[in-house]
């Protein structure tokens, strides 16, 4: 694995972020009705700083979910590392609500497709909508994010990591290209 | 933090799991008891796989309480009691599980009168076994829905003092309890009368005692065993009135024991013999959280055991 460059310091993963909440805030005219669910592990990070952001903005709290989808993933049993699953945190009734769903990268699209079949077993939202923070491309199934940080056109045998101060102690966004 | 890595296709006993893989254990529990307090207590991750209940003994709860737990994991059940199966007609233990495994299903939960039946029919099968109740060794899934519960109740094993109570020399739940609870750090002491301890009790690291009030004057929790009467007719025995006067769980020794004890019982209770009726309905009495508890603990092992890496047969180690 090497580094081949370095696509987001902390000062533009803030400001991306702070333009998805002011377009999740337009989209929706106002918050009103809205909640923010993150994806484990690094969603759960980036949907707490949009709902930051927005209460900067709307000075209101939106309510904020945690969603572990291991439980729906489709490549169970073909993935080397052995997922653990985790607890999902939604305290709040969907019915009705528009969920901004978060994530850090937005690739084949399997996540979301799973996190959406969970979010659904949990209750019926009014809408679902998709916040990324990278979108690589590569996509394997018909979906498409509402809100994205920055569009990275990727190759297959590169990778695009997210690290947070939260979880790796620093800010940044990386591509970084497999050996061989 | 290391991730800890689960890599046994079988469930067996608490005796072969480490202090790692039982922590793992409940605190995937703990995430499925979210999925079970959901409206849709259904996930998908079992989906396609097939679970094969065999019990060779008669049992209501456990089964129910696997087969409940499969469901809530998408998986389809087969439910096989012995009683009506070709074991009537000679057929062995191995044929009877490898006819299961050329069904193509992927775990058995057994329930067997022999102590190893589930380690010899696992070292035979590529397939899971878990082991539900093997004859007086182990019966893993109730001493961890037990050890949950604890962990439930008082945030942590480490230290907290346990006191199992009643028949231990015939039970594979003190066992299984006894393994898993000193493993994690928990101080345990068994009691009864002299002739149901069996001998070696010390050396798996529990306390012994034949007075009750010696059981429960520190314990933190009493789990309370229910009397087999019907397994031991010897004269030896206790009589039922004698054992409830000389070791049943009242109301009077409870007010001598601490505030907060903790009491517990895997089930069917004997009301009048192990307990008082008004002992097993009090505040304290945590018997019906068990079994809430059960469906989640067992979603967990049919989980971990079905994404076992690299796992062939546990038994041989």
């Amino acid at each position: 694995m090497k580094e081949k460059a370095k696509l987001l310091d902390q000062e533009t993963m803030n400001r991306s972020l702070v333009r998805i909440a002011h377009e999740i805030v337009e989209k929706n005219k106002g918050i009103q009705d809205v909640c923010i669910v993150g994806i484990r592990t690094r969603g759960v990070h980036l949907a707490a700083r949009l709902a930051a952001f927005i209460k900067n903005i709307e000075n209101k709290d939106v309510p904020v979910g945690i969603l572990d989808i291991t439980l729906y993933r489709d490549d169970l049993t073909m993935i080397s590392s052995q997922p653990v699953v985790h607890k999902t945190e939604i305290d709040f009734d969907m019915e009705g609500k528009n969920i901004i769903l978060v994530d850090d990268v937005l690739y084949s699209g399997r996540t979301i497709r799973a996190a959406m079949d969970a979010l659904i077993d949990l209750g019926r939202p009014r809408s679902i909508q998709l916040a990324v923070l990278i979108d690589r491309g590569h996509r394997e199934l018909p979906i498409r994010p509402d809100y994205v940080g920055k569009n990275i056109p990727t190759a297959k045998n590169e990778t695009v990591e997210v690290h947070l101060v939260e979880v790796e102690g620093v800010d940044e966004v990386v591509i970084v290209e497999k050996d061989g | 933090m290391a991730e800890v890595i689960w890599n046994k296709k079988d469930l067996l006993g608490l005796e072969y799991l480490t202090q790692e893989e039982i922590e793992l254990i409940l605190n995937t529990a703990d995430s499925f008891k979210e999925v079970t307090s959901r409206e849709i207590k259904k996930v998908p991750a079992l989906r396609g796989k097939t679970v094969v209940n065999l019990f060779y003994e008669p049992s209501t709860r456990t089964r129910v309480s696997f087969e409940l737990a499969a469901k809530r994991l998408s998986a389809d059940v087969i439910n096989i009691a012995a009683e009506t199966s070709s074991v009537k007609k000679g057929e062995t233990l191995i044929d009877t599980g490898k006819n299961i495994e050329a069904l193509k299903a992927d775990i058995i939960v057994m329930r067997h009168n022999y102590s190893g039946a589930a380690m010899m029919l696992a070292r035979h099968l590529n397939i899971s076994v878990v082991n539900a109740g093997d004859g007086w060794h182990e019966h893993p899934t109730q001493a961890l829905l037990d050890m949950f519960t604890l962990k439930e109740k008082l945030g942590k094993l480490e230290g907290i003092r346990v006191s199992i109570i009643g028949d231990i020399a015939h039970s594979r739940v003190a066992r299984s309890n006894i393994w898993g609870l000193t493993k994690l750090g928990a101080k345990v002491t068994v009691c009864a009368p002299r002739m149901l301890i069996p001998p070696g009790i010390e050396e798996m690291g529990a306390a012994v005692t034949t007075d009750i009030d010696v059981a429960l004057r520190d314990a933190d929790a009493v789990n309370v065993l229910r009397m087999q009467f019907e397994r031991d007719q010897n004269s030896a025995f206790p009589q039922q009135m004698e054992y409830f006067m000389k070791y049943g769980i009242t109301e009077e020794r409870l007010a001598k024991a601490k505030k907060n004890l903790i009491v517990m019982h895997p089930g069917p209770i004997n009301r009048g013999i192990e307990m008082s009726s008004e002992v097993a309905d009090c505040p304290q009495s945590v018997i019906l959280e068990q079994v809430t508890n059960g469906i989640a603990v067992r979603m967990a092992v049919l989980f971990l055991v079905s994404q076992a890496r690299e796992g062939k047969n546990e038994a041989a180690n």
